[in-house]
């Protein structure tokens, strides 16, 4: 009751308090309010939008979730997700003739199995080495925006654009947005992340190897007198969640722009904790928690067009407030233990 | 008084009267209320109805503060220290003497010293608690409460930590306190401290007082019957073992390197246990016990052994991760439940799996089976007698003895070949403990070879067919079952 309660209010906590500063800085809340609205599901386009905000967020949010319920603490989803788009990109661009249905496949696992080596670098490292994967993935974001500017301005730079980008991928590469959304570019990489929330879910609590993941986040020492290997199942553990963030590359590379562009990802990965962290580390909350994110990344654009004093940056300003109302758990027990009655 | 959580009545119209100066046993089965009782006491709790007096005058407790500024105190059983601040700090803390606003520690040293020295409780003041060994961190706790003026002592449960020797230091040291005026109230399951320290006792069991007695006008048979409301077996009798010719364990030369500081942690350790015979290993906790029983299940690990080898069921397992080895039919009851044996947070049910979760009956192409879980983590639950019965709790809220059962369950299920089973009746009723003893000679007669590790000799005496004496990481003696007293064994344990 409460597990599911709790996020709700926490959320029309954070939102309440973030129109609190729109008045401040001037603007009528409840227009504010209107405009973000709107401008998340107002039309077909905008919702597309919100939907093509959310997308990668469910992938970011899953590998940090899927993380931390073998207890590591995935900062490294940025990182995994640009060496994933990186990677499908230069497929893209390599193998330009490639077919319609092989193609996007092959850039598919292309993007999963350079995420899956982003995580399992700092997995072998911890596990093997003792050193911490807090310091190892952050470090590893740095070295995968160094990498992945070097392709983009070097061997692959595309000579058509000014901007630091990679050459055009094939056509046949190309997953064609959904024309219900009114253009907005999003197609198939909507009910893949979906359908990885799904899988995620399964493998957590249906599989002998998601017992053992959870098993190790839970207790490492009773893990390992089981009879499971702590360290293998951390190297498994980032390598999948790297994984889950290399295709945020489907979504942006054969989704939206054909091809990889420096500094794509309004920091999806970062957002991606506290997707996770909104979500409980569930799935499914993983998807809802996306889903506002999303939201509040669209709406918020419109607001900067639309009002005088209010810029995007509310969008960070509702994010975090968010954040901190769903963390302040000693208001919720306090709310809770008044509303159940007292011992 | 009473007090209900939910739909359980904890405590029934409890009457418990102790005369000061004396030590008042409270004993009782896990979850029958003892713990209720005191935290009543001592205001960690508020009784629903009833009421406490102290010196005849009945009193309210609105935070455990009151209870301490009316002279209670409580040591509780898992200590409440900070381990890197020195022993003074944590004894001062909440209650520092001040000067000029800043804490006046000489001040307090001085009144510390002079406590210690008239109750006859030495400790070095200056050094982390935590390097200090479990039985002076108790006695850190004792000195805590002295020190806050406490004339009523609650101890729960002081000796599921200590070794034998450290506990007679403190039984030595309780009855001191009792002379010089104080009253102390000890919560324990285990009858030979009520019958040998206590003045007084009250039974607990289900939530009620079943009993108010003179200790010496009672017996522990007469304890046990009231704990556990039937006729309980104190001393298990064990049948004759037959030992087989196949050797279940093997284990020859097994050393582990001393480390800069430590002691010879595992020196030259070689034994065998045959199918169909419990080899026990007693000795004083810190002999090398823990490493041994790490060294059987992870051999190929360098931090767990670095010489010697290691062989089960007539398999060379040296260097054979632990879930091979567990894949044998090899059974651990870890030394330490809750830190190696359970998912606190879990579920009982995904707790009966640990283990187990990749063998036919629990796993099937990588995947659960979740169906046969639930029946079989239901039928365990029955046979063993689990309480609550509630396989959706998170196994971190059953009491002691209900976890232990547990982890038994589990480990039993699976008809093991090899048992090596580290304090398995620790923190456990005496019900509940002739239950687990049965089960381990169960396991014997069947055929599987059990290796026992425990600090309580009267465990090792009843269950061993053979006895191994444990000093300083070595074998230092062995024993078949009737040659040796509790007096030889001790001795052996101390090295002599």
């Amino acid at each position: 009751m409460r597990r599911v309660l709790q996020p709700f209010l926490a959320v029309g906590l954070g939102l309440a308090l973030g129109l609190l500063v729109t008045r401040l800085a001037g603007e009528n809340p409840w227009r504010v309010l209107t405009i973000l609205v709107k401008g998340a599901f107002g039309s077909r386009n905008d919702f597309g939008m919100t939907l093509f905000y959310t997308t990668p967020l469910i992938f970011t949010g899953l590998a940090v979730a899927l993380a931390f319920h073998t207890g590591l603490f995935n900062i490294g989803a940025e990182g995994q997700l640009t060496m994933g788009a990186l990677a499908a990109a230069m497929t893209g661009a390599v193998w330009p003739a490639m077919p319609a249905p092989l193609a996007p496949l092959l850039a598919g696992c292309a993007a999963l199995a350079a995420g899956a080596l982003w995580g399992a670098i700092p997995g072998w490292l911890r596990a093997r080495r003792g050193s911490h994967e807090v310091i190892n993935t952050i470090m590893l974001n740095f070295i995968a925006a160094g990498i992945s500017s070097y392709v983009a301005l070097y061997p692959l730079r595309n000579p058509d654009s000014q901007n630091p980008e990679t050459r055009v991928i094939g056509s046949g590469y190309v997953l064609s947005p959904w024309a219900i959304l009114g253009g907005a570019p999003l197609g198939l990489a909507l009910p893949l992340a979906v359908g990885a929330a799904g899988l995620v879910w399964f493998f957590l609590w249906r599989t002998t190897l998601g017992f053992e993941l959870r098993a190790v986040g839970q207790n490492e020492a009773a893990a390992r007198a089981a009879g499971i290997d702590p360290g293998r199942v951390r190297i498994l553990a980032l390598s999948l969640a790297g994984a889950l963030a290399g295709l945020v590359g489907v979504a942006e590379v054969l989704g939206n722009a054909g091809r990889f562009r420096v500094g794509f990802s309004p920091e999806y990965g970062f957002i991606g904790i506290a997707v996770a962290l909104l979500g409980r580390n569930h799935p499914a909350g993983v998807v809802a928690a996306a889903l506002l994110f999303g939201a509040l990344h669209k709406g918020a654009a419109d607001l900067d067009l639309e009002t005088e004093h209010v810029t995007r940056e509310i969008a960070l300003l509702l994010q975090a407030l968010v954040i901190l109302s769903v963390c302040a758990d000693g208001l919720w027990n306090w709310v809770f233990a008044r509303k159940t009655s007292p011992r | 008084m009473s007090k209900r959580f939910g739909s359980t009545l904890a405590n029934d119209a409890v009457n418990l009267r102790v005369e000061g100066g004396t030590i008042h046993g409270i004993i009782g089965e896990n979850g029958a209320g003892k713990s209720t009782a005191m935290r009543l006491l001592y205001g960690l709790l508020r009784p629903d109805t009833g009421e406490i007096l102290v010196d005849g005058l009945p009193r309210i407790w609105r935070s455990p503060l009151d209870a301490i500024t009316a002279g209670i105190g409580m040591v509780h059983q898992h200590f409440m220290l900070a381990g890197p601040c020195s022993a003074l700090d944590n004894v001062l803390v909440g209650a520092e003497p001040r000067r000029w606003g800043l804490v006046d520690r000489r001040q307090a040293r001085t009144r510390l010293e002079t406590l210690s020295r008239q109750y006859g409780l030495p400790v070095a003041w200056d050094r982390a608690v935590q390097d200090l060994p479990v039985g002076i961190q108790q006695r850190i706790e004792i000195l805590k409460l002295l020190y806050r003026q406490a004339r009523i002592l609650i101890l729960d449960e002081p000796t599921a930590v200590l070794t034998p020797q450290e506990t007679n230091v403190l039984f030595h040291n309780l009855r001191k306190l009792r002379s010089e005026g104080k009253t102390v109230l000890l919560i324990t399951h285990k009858l030979r401290e009520v019958m040998e320290f206590t003045d007084r006792v009250t039974v607990f069991r289900a939530g009620r007082v079943t009993g108010n007695l003179m200790t010496a006008e009672t017996n522990p048979q007469q304890l046990a019957d009231l704990m556990v409301g039937r006729k309980v077996l104190l001393s298990l009798a064990v049948p004759e073992a037959r030992p087989r010719a196949e050797t279940a364990i093997a284990v020859s030369g097994l050393s582990l390197a001393t480390e800069t500081t430590g002691r010879g942690r595992l020196t030259e350790v070689s034994f065998q246990v045959q199918h169909g015979e419990i080899v026990g290993i007693a000795g004083v906790e810190g002999n090398g016990q823990s490493e041994l029983l790490q060294a059987l299940l992870h051999p190929r690990d360098p931090r767990c052994r670095s010489r010697g080898s290691v062989q089960m069921l007539g398999q060379e397992v040296t260097h054979w991760s632990a879930g091979q080895i567990r894949a044998l039919g090899v059974a651990v009851i870890p030394e330490d439940r809750l830190r190696e044996g359970l998912l606190p947070e879990r579920p009982v049910t995904e707790n009966f799996l640990l283990g187990r979760h990749r063998t036919a009956a629990f796993s099937r192409g990588g995947l659960l089976r979740l169906a046969s879980l639930e029946t079989a983590a239901a039928r365990a639950a029955e046979e063993y007698d689990l309480r609550p019965n509630e396989p959706h709790l998170p196994a971190g809220r059953l009491s002691g003895g209900n976890q232990q059962k547990l982890v038994i369950a589990r480990e039993f299920a699976g008809k093991p070949r090899v048992v090596i089973a580290a304090q398995p009746t620790r923190g456990v009723d005496v019900g509940a403990i002739e239950f687990i003893h049965r089960h381990i000679v169960g396991a014997r007669d069947q055929g599987a070879g059990v290796l026992l590790v425990s600090s309580e000799l009267e465990e090792i005496l009843t269950l061993s067919d053979r006895i191994l004496v444990m000093f300083e990481g070595r074998i230092a003696a062995e024993f078949r079952r009737g040659e040796a007293t509790e007096r030889e064994l001790g001795l052996r344990m101390g090295g002599a």
